[in-house]
């Protein structure tokens, strides 16, 4: 479990546009810049947002990459809830589903 | 001299990336209406700078060296460091006031352990504010940091101490200074929870907030605060040093639950000046 670098990769990521290029150009040479498990670094090649929300990614940070990817806002929602119905609940940190999945908005209902 | 302004608003990125989705609109723009409100008595205050009390998201600091406080004192920054399309805010460039923020600081610095920066990029917690309160990026701005995102947090008691800190800093300067804190107050973002808001808890803790209630703001634990209001009611330390700032009663303008497709009880609010 390297949660810390996990997250660190995505908030260089996140923040800084060369980071964004290497992202694009040469992904595994930017995974091993960061001590990641097999797990973390293959949710990062798949873009699995599921994953790396129950593997505890701070919600915040989650979120810009879940944009960073073009995701839209109720497909992100989903995919967490979907790591979730496949992975089981958030293993650390403080942005567990404590809402039971459903969905909070009357916009996402009518979808 | 030389506090002219103090208030509070809410900064959750649906506000503007997620304008379009939202139902209800004419609460939506009644809200809008409002921090046009809140934009307007900025610049009737006369106010040369416009600090910005943050709850930032990652964008600058991380867990490899998190300050509990930080003052910007850059020349200029640019946001948002999200996906433009994604917030609906392009991406600019902000002006700074570099030698009012180093004053600034140094004040602050006789009773709070502050951190500085000259470099400083902006997310949503800043650029939505900054887009309505000055839609014209001609306002310097002073960017300022309390941790509330990365445990272990910043306590409650030393967020007020740093608003009085900052109150003090704002008085030795000969410049008209505003400020406002951003954060939400119960919220549950960036989750598959996010739209969940806990109206009671919001109306009671912005009444303890209008009355100026310390004892009462400063009484609130993080494990009551995550069960009750969400990991995004942590940034109730924003409201509470904007509080601290400005000593006298507020006056809440705008606070509504019934827009959850922002994500947070939206929120604004101003506070007296206290002499």
């Amino acid at each position: 479990m390297s949660l810390y670098y996990l997250q660190k990769f995505l908030y260089e990521l996140n923040r800084d546009e060369s980071a964004q290029k290497k992202y694009r150009a040469d992904l595994e040479g930017l995974l091993a810049e960061f001590e990641l498990t097999d797990e973390e670094a293959n949710a990062l090649r798949d873009g699995d947002i599921g994953l790396l929300y129950v593997l505890g990614v701070n919600g915040q940070i989650l979120m810009h990459y879940a944009a960073f990817l073009g995701i839209e806002w109720f497909d992100y929602l989903d995919m967490m809830r979907d790591g979730i119905e496949k992975h089981g609940q958030v293993r650390a940190g403080v942005y567990t589903m404590t809402g039971g999945g459903e969905s909070f908005t009357e916009e996402e209902k009518k979808r | 001299m030389s506090l002219v302004y103090s208030g509070v608003l809410s900064h959750a990125p649906g506000i503007t990336g997620r304008a379009d989705l939202c139902e209800n609109t004419e609460l939506r723009d009644a809200f809008y209406a409002k921090l046009g409100q809140q934009r307007q008595e900025i610049v009737d205050s006369g106010a040369e700078a416009l600090i910005v009390i943050a709850a930032e998201h990652f964008a600058n600091f991380f867990m490899n060296n998190m300050p509990a406080f930080c003052i910007g004192i850059g020349a200029s920054y640019e946001g948002p460091i999200e996906d433009p399309e994604w917030l609906k805010i392009a991406r600019t460039k902000v002006p700074g006031a570099p030698d009012l923020g180093a004053r600034l600081t140094r004040e602050v610095m006789n009773t709070v352990d502050v951190a500085y920066a000259e470099e400083w990029k902006f997310d949503h917690g800043i650029m939505v504010p900054l887009n309505f309160l000055t839609p014209k990026y001609d306002l310097p701005i002073i960017p300022v940091n309390i941790n509330c995102q990365g445990p272990p947090l910043t306590p409650l008691h030393r967020a007020w101490a740093f608003g009085e800190a900052l109150r003090r800093a704002c008085d030795s300067v000969p410049e008209k200074v505003a400020l406002v804190g951003t954060g939400g107050i119960s919220h549950w973002p960036a989750t598959p929870d996010s739209g969940k808001i806990n109206e009671e808890w919001d109306r009671n803790f912005l009444d303890q907030l209008v009355r100026q209630d310390k004892d009462a703001l400063l009484s609130y634990g993080d494990v009551e605060t995550y069960a009750d209001a969400g990991q995004g009611g942590f940034e109730i330390r924003t409201y509470i040093a904007a509080a601290a700032a400005a000593g006298g009663p507020g006056e809440l303008q705008f606070y509504t639950a019934e827009l959850p497709i922002f994500a947070v009880g939206v929120t604004v609010a101003r506070f007296d000046i206290a002499a």
